[in-house]
């Protein structure tokens, strides 16, 4: 198998990425990359608490992820690469072989302006979505697999209406 | 009947599932409103942290009920008993355990806690699936 979804997801581990993605997909690992949380033995053990013992939860810095991608590639287990922000992820679109992105979640704050239920983005984070897209990855927003995935200008385009 | 002192609590989860599990609770017991429903619809998990900070302070609570043990609230939940070592965080929360909670006739919120769990565990069946 490979790395079936590739997520940007603010809450990171959280149930609609072991539960409602993992089970359907039958995910045996997850590749959390945060800078922050891969520093830090407490934040590591606070995401291993959320996922079942059956699951592999492995965690990298975006500049230790990138080169291992391919071997996470080869395992024969279905993965999901996970982060918690869009420059993490476009760090890895960069370095290559990440052809799809999903964005699951990124949450209300300060500056930023809504687009769908689940994605609140600040005018710099529309474009590094759309740098994303023009590295020639699919962008997505689909938050559970039931839900259609609406490709990034359509959603861009339709702020309004949310 | 008066109602223990001290033993209000959050309950937090996906979609509606405090306010459903709430109302569950009211209608059975009329006490549902020892129970605070927090709803995280849109919130990052930083601010979900925030909410649950706030309404232990304004309530007092010393419990958290959650839903999922992956679940962004039970995260957050798990980040706020860094520095608020006197709550208690429980997750996989049912309807009996709740239940079990607001009629419990211990003083203590974290003693009820301990004993919801148990009766929750006990309280679950299944029947007519013959494996």
């Amino acid at each position: 198998m490979t790395l079936v979804l590739n997520r940007i997801d603010d809450r990171l581990i959280h149930g609609q990425v072991v539960v409602g993605w993992g089970q359907p997909l039958d995910v045996g690992f997850i590749v959390l990359v945060d800078d922050a949380v891969a520093s830090s033995d407490w934040e590591r053990e606070l995401y291993r608490m959320g996922v079942p013992p059956e699951m592999d939860l492995r965690f990298h810095s975006a500049a230790e992820a990138a080169p291992l991608l391919d071997d996470y590639r080869l395992d024969p287990r279905p993965g999901i690469l996970l982060t918690g922000d869009i420059a993490t992820m476009r760090e890895l679109v960069v370095h290559g072989g990440v052809r799809e992105v999903n964005i699951g979640g990124i949450h209300h704050r300060a500056g930023r302006r809504q687009y769908l239920r689940y994605v609140f983005l600040t005018p710099q984070e529309q474009q590094d979505l759309r740098a994303v897209a023009s590295l020639g990855a699919l962008v997505t927003a689909q938050d559970v697999p039931a839900a259609r995935a609406i490709p990034l200008e359509e959603m861009l385009a339709n702020a309004e209406d949310v | 009947m008066s109602e223990p002192v001290g033993k209000r609590a959050l309950v937090a989860g996906h979609g509606d599932f405090a306010a459903g599990l709430i109302s569950a609770v009211e209608a059975v017991t009329g006490r549902g409103e020892l129970l605070d429903p927090i709803v995280v619809k849109g919130l990052c998990g930083e601010d979900i942290q925030h909410l649950l900070r706030e309404r232990i302070q304004a309530i007092g609570a010393r419990v958290i009920f959650t839903d999922l043990q992956a679940g962004s609230c039970t995260m957050a939940a798990r980040r706020l008993l860094r520095e608020m070592p006197d709550v208690a965080l429980v997750s996989g929360t049912n309807l009996p355990m709740l239940l079990d909670f607001v009629m419990s006739s211990a003083d203590d919120a974290h003693e009820a806690a301990r004993g919801a769990v148990e009766r929750a565990r006990a309280a679950i069946s299944i029947s007519g699936a013959p494996a």
